[in-house]
């Protein structure tokens, strides 16, 4: 029997897991929507994966979580290693491609620019408080115009003249771009347009004052995106290498960490039949009300978190 | 006659020190305002303009707050950016909302000029005694700096308490201490006090701990609610971290010449409020191989951003991640922490490839 280590990468829009082996190949894989409700994604991405692993030769004996529900997930699984998802991203590429100086990511809500040297994070940056020029940016987009996002790449490929669009912000992008279409450009010049806007607004905020040095590698579910990956070329003037997977890079890094964790307890599947809740309510200790979650498995409290102080702390 | 109830919003604990220098100086009530909560945000955010610096929202729903605990009179202090403007509407904002209260603005207040705060404070209460205040400010003036000492050890060993929270709670002990405290004998006594049960919390101090340091706008660096206590959770992954912004430290006889001189090749004009601190801390950190340093201010605030492309020269020729925090009136940690988290793990993995 040999070891195996699962990863999740929980993200805002979507759900990515992974099982790898000890050399860290690829076993197993999924992806699919979060849908607002990660513990129900979670349990349809293990059904998915527990049947594509085989289990007479393999047996996963640790998890890592990462992305914006890690801990609710980590708690679910009882995961080996929680991590944040800017260095699970770096540690997954580093593991693909060990000469890589700069990973730009674009995701569903947020978007980083990692700068690695020799193997190492050297600096990162995370788009704060807004999230233009992410994925939700340009999904909303693609509704608006009446088009599917995962077409969005080949309908921008085609364009000559790309429409220039506002790249400060979500809002102002928007309008520039309902007026645009108004007066008479074509779709796929706004298509076009809109993936240099998303290029033009992370090298602006995002990438402001980081020394961009290729190789580049494109992740995150943006990085699907072909009209976005040629608009990198032409504003960095370097190639930009898109993984086949580089949607599941997240979920390989926490794997990857997990495996290096050392911390090994033999995972069960059957997880996916615990009823797993969760309840949130406001601590009334004090003018604060600090929102506290509890988690339950099948009714009983396994986890709580969101306190700020001793006084709201909900124990298990 | 009406009785002077006054009090002063919110900032770090400092408000232990005012409450003595208003109740035993100016010889009125001191109303302690309720402590900084997501109520206070939600107040200030409300009657502020959207536009305005998190500090101010802080600070008008705070006033709204102890001006339901009771107080009648409000003091506003200076301020040497926005915040200078920020008293007379604070002012207009209450009255608007038909609050009638007594609101004493210090922002022409300098403390070179000894008179003119005499002024503010007879403003505050016409009948008091020059005497009281000339024996209880030197008491208050060193109480701040014992406070601000303190604090820095605190910031410096919490990351590697053997029992999460022992420092703090001998803190608070401290801060009971002093409020009853009128001379600088018995402040000397409390505080060498706690600084020796302090030195008896035991501590698990790796060889070589990681050294961030913290720099950035004035209140927004200094009141931990409005930052999301990102020292405190920093600190706890086993983080030694340095600030030297408090109020000590910003009322010493400047001396900015010396630290423009020092920075010239990253700023050659003084660009205001605290900016310039901010990049002389920077580069001293950097310059004694700090592991990273963390720059702190609220959203939208002009001298903290015309400092960053001075902050990312240093970081770039010094070769010291520095991350860039911007905090408004969100709430939600999850951010934060993803960021402190990331920061940490690139601390130790640049240290592991050295």
């Amino acid at each position: 029997m040999r070891k195996a280590y699962l990863g999740i990468d929980i993200g805002s829009i979507s759900t990515k897991g992974v099982i790898i082996d000890e050399d860290q190949a690829l076993l197993a894989h999924d992806y699919l929507g979060t849908e607002g409700n990660p513990i129900g994604a979670v349990k349809r991405l293990l059904a998915s994966i527990d049947e594509q692993l085989d289990h007479a030769r393999y047996k996963v004996v640790a998890v890592g979580t990462t992305g914006s529900a890690r801990k609710l997930i980590g708690a679910m699984n009882g995961a080996a290693m929680v991590k944040n998802e800017i260095t699970a991203h770096a540690i997954g590429t580093v593991s693909l491609y060990p000469d890589v100086k700069t990973i730009l990511e674009i995701g569903g809500q947020d978007s980083k620019i990692i700068l690695i040297d020799n193997g190492v994070v050297v600096d990162y940056a995370m788009n704060t408080l807004c999230a233009s020029g992410t994925g939700a940016f340009l999904s909303s987009q693609a509704h608006r115009l009446g088009v599917k996002v995962d077409r969005f790449g080949e309908i921008a490929l085609r364009s000559k003249s790309p429409t220039r669009i506002a790249a400060r912000c979500t809002v102002f992008a928007e309008s520039d771009l309902i007026h645009k279409a108004q007066i008479g450009h074509s779709q796929e010049d706004i298509i076009a347009g809109l993936c240099r806007s998303v290029v033009s607004n992370y090298l602006n905020n995002v990438g402001k004052g980081k020394a961009i040095r290729p190789p580049l590698v494109f992740q995150g579910g943006v990085s699907k995106n072909v009209g976005v990956v040629r608009a990198f070329e032409e504003a960095t003037g370097y190639p930009v290498t898109v993984d086949a997977n580089s949607h599941l890079i997240g979920a390989l890094g926490t794997a990857i960490l997990a495996k290096k964790s050392k911390s090994e307890t033999p995972f069960s599947f059957q997880i996916t039949d615990i009823n797993f809740t969760t309840k949130g309510m406001e601590c009334q200790q004090c003018s604060n009300h600090c929102e506290v979650i509890c988690i339950y498995r099948d009714n009983e409290l396994v986890d709580a978190w969101g306190n700020r102080c001793e006084r709201g702390a909900v124990r298990p | 006659m009406q009785k002077y109830k006054v009090s002063f919003p919110h900032i770090a604990n400092y408000w232990v020190p005012m409450k003595i220098l208003f109740s035993e100086g100016l010889d009125v009530e001191y109303v302690v305002p309720p402590p900084i909560t997501k109520r206070t945000l939600d107040l200030g955010s409300r009657y502020s303009p959207d536009y305005v610096c998190a500090p101010f929202k802080y600070c008008l729903g705070n006033y709204i707050e102890t001006m339901e605990a009771g107080a009648n009179t409000l003091v506003q202090a200076g301020g040497v950016c926005r915040l200078g403007y920020y008293g007379e509407l604070h002012e207009q904002i209450l009255r608007d909302l038909g609050y009638e209260v007594r609101f004493v603005n210090m922002a022409r207040a300098r403390f070179s000029k000894p008179l003119i705060i005499y002024n503010h404070f007879r403003e505050i209460n016409p009948h008091m005694s020059v005497k009281r205040i000339a024996r209880i400010l030197p008491v208050v003036l060193k109480m701040v700096e014992c406070m601000d000492e303190i604090e820095d050890y605190m910031r410096k060993n919490i990351g590697f308490e053997v029992q999460n929270g022992s420092l703090a709670a001998v803190y608070e002990e401290f801060l009971t201490d002093i409020s009853q405290v009128r001379t600088k004998r018995e402040l000397r006594r409390a505080y060498n006090r706690c600084k020796k049960r302090l030195r008896r919390v035991p501590l698990n101090v790796p060889q070589h701990p990681l050294r961030v340091g913290i720099v950035g706008e004035y209140y927004t660096i200094m009141e931990p609610f409005s930052n999301h206590y990102i020292e405190r959770e920093l600190a706890r992954m086993g983080v030694i971290i340095d600030r030297w912004m408090n109020i000590t430290n910003s009322l010493r006889p400047s001396r900015k010449r010396d630290i423009r001189n020092r920075i010239k090749p990253y700023a050659k004009y003084h660009m205001g409020a605290t900016s310039m601190y901010t990049i002389g801390k920077a580069l001293e950190f950097a310059k004694r191989k700090y592991d990273g340093i963390i720059h702190v201010k609220s959203f939208g605030c002009t001298p903290e951003m015309d400092a960053m492309p001075a902050l990312q020269n240093i970081s770039s020729d010094h070769k010291i991640p520095i991350l860039y925090f911007s905090f408004d009136t969100q709430t939600s940690d999850t951010g934060i922490q993803t960021r402190l988290e990331a920061f940490y793990d690139m601390m130790i993995m640049r240290n592991e490839a050295k």
